[in-house]
Parts: C-alpha cells; structure tokens; sequence
C-alpha cells in the first residue's frame, strides 16, 4: 500500500521550494507546492480503495527506531477507519485551501517573490507533520507530528517576521502548546511505565488489566497536551492571536486540521479512557466550559477573523464534550463538517479583506453583498452549517453531540444549546456587519477575488449545505469505537433547533432592522461589555500571575543570582587568583642578587635537613 | 707532628678566609685568598694528594688569582662604597648562616667515625702516576668533555672582551 | 696524638664554606662576590679529598681536578662578564645591577 507516500509526497514539495523554490517561477513553484498535496490526496483515495472495508488496522511496519533492552519503539504507519477520515480531511482540505493560497499570496512578491515559496514550502511541511501525526501507529510518532506542527504553526504564524505582533503571536503559540506538551511527554512516561510499550494496538489490548488510578493520570495528563493543541480552557490563549498568520493558515491550521489533532489523539485514545470515567468527565466539563466561554467572547469581537477564532475555539469544546462523553465518533463527526464550514468562513473572510486591500474590522464593512457576491452567497453556506440550521452539516454533527451529552447530563445540554445560540448570534452579527447595511469603509476598488479563490469557497459551501447526510461519519467509524445507544428525541432537536434560529433573529433584529441597538446596549451594559471585549482580562492576569514572575525570577535568580553571581564569579575568580598568586610571586623577582643568593642558601638549609631527617629515619 | 702541622695551616686558612670576608679593598680580599690557597695546598699534602696539592699552587694559587688581580688592577677597582641594601639580605643572612654552619657540624661531628684518623702517609694513591691513569681510563670522557670547556670558555672570554668594531 | 681526627678536616671544610657564603651574602663589590665563590670551591675541594682518604680511593682526587678546572674556566668567563657589566655601567656594585626587577 505504500502507506509512507502520503506524507513523504508533501515533505518532497517542502524539500524542492525551501531549497530551490528562490530561484522558481510562481509557477513552478505551484506546480511542486499544490501539486505535492493534490497527489496526496489522490495517493489517499487510492489506498482507502485499496483497502476497502476496513474492520481492523492495517498497519506497515518500516523500521526500529529505538531499542533499549526490552522496550521497542518501531516507526509504524497505520490506517484504521478513524485514520481514513482524518487523511481525507487532512488531505482534502488542505488540497483546497493550497489552491486557494495561489491567489492569495499571490502578491508576495519582490525581487525573488519574497515569501510565495518560502510559504509553500512551510505549508508542505505542515501537511507533512499532520499527515505523520495522522498515520501514527504508536504514540512517539505521534508525537513527532505533534511537535512538527507546533513547529509549522510557529512558522506560519509568524510569516510576516518584520511585524512585531505576528513574531510575538508565533512565539505565544509555541510556547503554550509546549506547556500542553510537557503534558504529554508526562502522559508518554507514565504509559511506558504502566504498560511498557508506546505502541497503539498494544496499549488499547490491554488498557483493561491496568488500574483505574493510574489510566486516570494518563487521561488527564494527555488531555492537558490536548488543551494546549486543541486550545482548550487554560491553554486557548494563543489561538486568537494566531490570527496574525496569513488567513490560509488560520484556515488549514487553527480550524481544520492542527487544532483537531487532541481530538483525533483524544478520540484515539478512547480504551483508555472508557476504563478513566473520571478523566473523561474531567474532558466534557472542560469542553462545554471552553464552548461557552469562547463563545461569549466572540459576541463582542470586532475583528473578523477573531470572531471566527473564539469560533474555532469553541466548536473545538463541542468536540471534546462529544468525546469526553463517550459518544467519540460524534466527536469525530463535528470535526469533520466543522473543517468543511470553519475553513470556508475563514477562506471567505479572507477574500473579504482581499477584496477590501486589508481591512479586517467589522465596523469598517457593510453592504458588500451586491459588491462581491459569490463570496457572499458561499459564505452563507457556511452560516447556516454553523447555526445549526435543519439538514446542513452543522445542524446533523451538533445534534449528535447535543444529544449524546443530554444522555450523559442534561445541564450540558442546556448549556450547550444556549452555546448553540450564542454561536449562531455572533456569525450572524459578523454576516450582518459585513455583507448588509451600508458601506462605513473608505476603499474604492472593490472587486471579487479571483476564480482561482473562488473555486475552493464554492466546493467548501456545497459540503457544508450537503456535507451531513452526504458523508454519515458515525456510521462509517462504528467499528471503531464501543457502541453508543442511538437516541432520537425530537423534542431536544427542535429545541436547539429553536435556539440557534433564536440567536439568528436576535441577530437579524440588532444589526439589520435596528442598527442603533447594538451601540445602546453595549452602552447600558458598559462593565459586562467591557469585561467581554477585553476577552475576560484573561492574557492579563496570565500575564501577571506567570509570565512576569517567571521572567522577573530569571532574571533576578538565575541570572544575576547564579549565573553572574556565581558561575562568572568562579570562572573570573579563577582568574583573579592566578593574578594574585603573580602578584606575590613576583616579589621574589627583586633584581637583587644578594637575595637571591640569601634564598638560595635558604633552600639548600632546608634540604640538608630534610636529607638529615631522611637519613636519620633510617638509621 | 700532623696535629701540628694541620692546627697551624687550618688557623692560617680560618684566619685568611675571614680576612677576604672582611676587607673592604679587592686587592686585600685577593691576597688573603691566595693565602687561603697556599694553606690549603700543605693540608692536601697530609691527606697524601701530591698532585692536586702542587695543581693547587700552579693552577689555583699560581694563575686563577693573578688573573683576578689583573682584573681588579685592570678596572682601578678601588675601597667597596656600602650603597643599596636588600631587606632579605638583612632578615635571613646572618640566622641562615648560623643555621648552615650549625647543620653541618652537627652532621659532620654525627656521620664520621672517630676512629679514622689522618696521618701523612696514610693514603699512597694520590700520587700523579695513579691520578694520570685514572684520568685516561676511568674518567677520560669527562677529561675530553672539560678540555671542550676550557676552550667554550677561551672563546666566551675573547668574544665578551673584545672592543666593539665600529 | 700526631694524628688527626678526620672530622676535623671537614669541620675545616664546612668553616671555610660557611665564610664563603657569608662573603657572598654581604659583600657588595662584585670582584669581592667572585672571590667568595672561589674560597667555596676551595672549601669543597678540601672535603673531597678527605673524602678519597677516608674510603683510600683515588676517585675524591679526580673530583677535585674537575673542580678546578671548571673553577678555572669560570674565573675567565666571569671576569669578562665583569669588564662588561663595568664598560656598560660604570659601577662595581652588585646592588646597582637590578635591571631585571620585578
């Protein structure tokens, strides 16, 4: 099956343009960037052909990687159901959003065209790492993706490095997802310890004959790495200010695929966490908590690409409450319709500020429906998907979860449909801002983006209207995972249904009918308002409570403490003491000749009596 | 008669080498010395060294010292002016002195049997027939590397004293 | 009673030795310094012979030969070394010759 080309494929693209892509053409260097990634998702289709129903893992073995006595970690690639999604999601999307880049990086130019290749490159890494982390046979392998993508996310992040904001989002992205990953290098400790083995299949046989407290530490431990790369409560900070990057990148990374990956890990791990009831509890509440959590920030977000990152961030809750509530493959399936309707709203907003050369506030936008109208119409795609209209993606993926953790505990229900209609008011609220009213912006020139961006919007708009009942995920991924009751009540249906129309009106009724509303009432509630805008002073009191202790404690300990104080005293002190010793030395160097004659003398008084002492001891 | 002989020349030398310590003209110094030298000469007969008592004279006594008057004639050397000191000098002379005679008398009085007693005639193979052959048999490496010396130092003599050629 | 003692050829020895250095440390004229140097030698030699009569060897003589010639030769260096240091100083005194201080 040749399992290792699909991620090899990518790596080759990254390989040519990082090294070459300077002296390529804008052609050439598509044609081995989108190339690469389109062959990939081809390779992909044939495998998923060439493997047919597939009950149980296949796996291709490659090589040893490490050997220390008895533990083995083998670089193994693997493909199981789950797996297959994932690479169709990895892959296909990330097809069409490469050849969405072409136009829209397609003024990175200068006298080499500056940054199109150098981007390119980095995004074929990426596919790369995910890919890799996607294929993983064992945890290690994982991991490596893992970091890969950390690392690519850092990159791409901060693509335009002369910006201060965008390095400063790159190095918060790394360094947070790093705390998650001390995470899980700790979960892969304790695993090596409890089960001896990092290896998937053999993990999962015997997650039952493990005790409960131990696959408890496990879970929770992994979950932190997931809260770091699936920005969950604590660790979501970086993700609003990764919207720094090019919008492509918030597109593929921080919506489709990187951010899904603690799903896919956590979904993954699901033997353990079935026997770690308490962990999985630990990850609904977390998940429903961040839904809500984000989701009220995004209400008061006037940044179009912020507003679609708390987005992200809380549909990412709607995944974990899916998985943490034992139902794993609605989890799955909302990560999939949501790639489909979350990289179309960000592709989308990218070609509005395209079309406006740049402006990203809501507040400078309005009335460009008539303007560019395809990006209008494939966008609404999406609206609807995201709202949980009847019969598009969304509503079918969000309905699972719904219900599944109505089953598990209904005020996660209840709490997550008000998310549902809070969610459906803000991207309504952003719709509206953009698209209705009058124009409040200053630029003339507003012209569609070119087909080559319009092509993957549309694609995306008709998966996310048709997406749901096209592709039944749980379905397909019910060999997988242990088996939920299937439930069905409509009134729990209708009623979220009911909320996120709510939220649509409430919309429709604040930014269309009455625009002077939102103001006043912003206005009334000036302190909860004020709280919301500023994201919950959350960055601040991190800020506070971690970084600048942490940073005052380096500097003040460590530094002037230890490494001035001490080390540098030692290594100077060293050097101190040779001078110094010179300097009493040197005063035997008087030029006189009588005292060195007198020491002379002084010298052979002390070996005669040193041999008078020898020879006397003898006797 | 031995013990006579040898209370005579060793108060002589004593005396003698006292005198070159103490005089303050060079030339006094260098005539004690050759005093010192003469003294000693009559010692190494008792000890039955015939030949270095009569190289002592020729060589020692004979040209070393008339070479030091020359010098000390040469420069117009004249009376030592007591100029410039040194602390260490003053400090440990005079105890390391009286520590360094002290050590050796002690070791000699402790280390020589008294029973060996020195009589002239005592010792027969000092004569010059007996250090010739043991000069070209024993030690003739070290007799061929000091005439290489002595003629480093004919050379070092002439290259130091000669004038500068301008 | 005619014979003497062989300790006190080398208390002699070690006297005339002890004057040599006491020359040598207190003197300051540097032709006095060489004639210290010499009166050492010569204190040595003594006991070299003693030496040679007491383990009745020819040996201690030969030892004596060397001293002297190599006292020979270093007499004729050092007296040059002498007339140098007086051409380039025009001084006598030890104390005087301290250029390599500190």
């Amino acid at each position: 099956m040749q399992l290792w080309l699909i991620p090899i494929l990518p790596f080759a693209g990254f390989v040519i343009n990082g090294l070459f892509g300077r002296r390529f053409s804008k052609g050439l260097v598509n044609v081995f960037g989108i190339g690469s990634v389109v062959l990939a998702f081809a390779w992909v289709l044939k495998t998923i052909a060439g493997l047919g129903d597939l009950n149980s893992a296949y796996t291709e073995h490659y090589f040893t990687w490490i050997q220390s006595g008895a533990f083995t970690i083998n670089c193994d690639f693997s493909v199981d159901r789950l797996t297959e999604v994932m690479l169709l999601v990895v892959t296909g999307i990330g097809s069409l959003i490469h050849i969405y880049s072409i136009g829209y990086m397609a003024h990175e130019h200068g006298p080499n065209h500056g940054g199109y290749y150098r981007f390119f490159a980095y995004l074929n890494l990426f596919m790369f790492f995910m890919l890799v982390l996607v294929l993983a046979a064992n945890y290690l392998v994982l991991f490596v993706g893992w970091e890969g993508v950390g690392l690519c996310s850092y990159l791409l992040i901060g693509f335009y490095f002369t910006k201060k904001f965008a390095t400063d989002a790159g190095n918060k992205a790394f360094i947070v997802n790093r705390i998650g990953d001390f995470g899980f290098s700790l979960a892969m400790f304790y695993i090596v310890k409890a089960f001896g083995t990092l290896d998937f299949s053999q993990v999962f046989s015997r997650a039952a004959g493990i005790p409960e407290g131990t696959l408890t530490l496990i879970g929770l431990l992994l979950m932190v790495g997931a809260a770091g790369k699936s920005a969950q409560i604590p660790l979501y900070v970086w993700l609003p200010d990764a919207m720094a990057g090019p919008t492509p990148v918030s597109a593929l990374i921080h919506a489709a695929t990187m951010v899904t990956a603690g799903v896919y890990m956590t979904a993954r791990s699901w033997p353990i966490y079935t026997h770690a009831p308490m962990a999985m509890e630990v990850i609904a509440v977390i998940g429903i908590a961040t839904a809500f959590f984000a989701a009220t920030i995004g209400l008061a977000q006037n940044d179009i690409k912020k507003v679609f990152a708390y987005s992200t961030v809380s549909q990412l809750g709607y995944m974990f409450v899916g998985v943490g509530v034992g139902a794993f493959s609605t989890g799955i399936y909302h990560l999939v319709t949501h790639a489909f309707f979350k990289a179309l709203l960000f592709l989308g907003s990218g070609a509005v500020i395209h079309a406006l050369s740049g402006e990203q506030d809501l507040r400078n936008m309005g009335g460009l429906r008539s303007k560019i109208p395809w990006t209008f119409w494939t966008m609404a795609c999406a609206w609807v998907a995201i709202s949980g209209v009847p019969f598009t993606a969304g509503f079918y993926s969000k309905d699972a979860i719904l219900l599944a953790a109505y089953r598990h505990a209904p005020w996660m229900y209840w709490l997550g449909t008000v998310t549902a209609g809070i969610t459906a008011f803000y991207v309504s609220r952003a719709m509206f801002m953009t698209f209705f009213g009058k124009y409040r912006g200053h630029e003339h020139h507003i012209h569609e983006s070119p087909p080559v961006m319009m092509l993957p919007l549309t694609i995306l708009g008709l998966l996310s209207l048709g997406g749901g009942f096209l592709f039944e995920v749980p379905k397909f991924l019910s060999s997988v995972f242990p088996p939920v009751e299937e439930f069905e009540d409509l009134t729990l249906m209708l009623t979220s249904v009911g909320f996120g129309l709510a939220g649509i009106g409430l919309a429709i009724l604040m930014y269309v009918a009455k625009p002077a509303m939102a103001e006043s009432l912003a206005a009334n509630i000036k302190g909860l308002y004020t709280l919301v805008y500023n994201k919950y002073f959350v960055d601040e009191v991190y800020d506070a409570t971690v970084v600048k202790p942490l940073v005052g404690g380096s500097r003040l300990v460590l530094w002037r403490g230890i490494d001035v104080g001490v080390i540098d005293r030692l290594a100077n002190g060293i050097g101190y003491g040779a001078r110094d010793i010179g300097g009493v030395l040197r005063l035997f160097q008087s030029g006189n000749i009588r005292s060195y004659a007198a020491w002379v003398v002084f010298g052979s008084v002390l070996l005669i009596v040193a041999l008078g002492l020898a020879a006397g001891g003898g006797r | 008669m031995d013990i006579v002989l040898f209370l005579i020349f060793g108060t002589i030398a004593v005396v003698a080498a006292i005198n070159v310590v103490v005089q303050t003209h060079p030339i006094s110094s260098a005539v004690s010395l050759i005093g010192v030298m003469g003294s000693l000469a009559v010692l190494y007969l008792l000890l039955g060294a015939e030949f270095i008592a009569a190289a002592q004279v020729i060589v020692y006594a004979g040209a070393v010292m008339v070479l030091f008057i020359f010098v000390i004639m040469l420069l117009n050397a004249g009376a030592e002016v007591k100029r410039g000191r040194s602390l260490v000098v003053q400090l440990l002379g005079a105890p390391l002195l009286i520590a360094l005679l002290g050590l050796l008398a002690y070791f000699v009085e402790r280390v020589f049997p008294q029973s060996v007693k020195v009589h002239f005639g005592g010792f027969t193979g000092g004569s010059a027939q007996a250090v010739g052959r043991a000069l070209f048999t024993t030690y003739l490496l070290p007799f061929e590397v000091t005439s290489l010396l002595i003629l480093i130092a004919i050379l070092g003599a002439i290259v130091l004293g000669r004038k500068e050629l301008d | 009673m005619t014979e003497v003692p062989i300790s006190w050829f080398l208390a002699l020895s070690a006297i005339l030795f002890a004057l040599g250095v006491a020359g040598f440390l207190f003197r300051r004229s540097i032709i006095t310094v060489f004639m210290s140097i010499e009166l050492m030698l010569n204190a040595v030699n003594l006991s070299f012979v003693t030496f040679s009569y007491q383990y009745k060897q020819v040996s201690g003589h030969l030892f004596t030969f060397f001293v002297m010639v190599v006292a020979a030769a270093e007499a004729a260096v050092g007296l040059a070394i002498i007339l140098t240091v007086f051409k380039n100083r025009a001084t006598l005194n030890i104390d005087d010759v301290d250029s390599m201080k500190n």
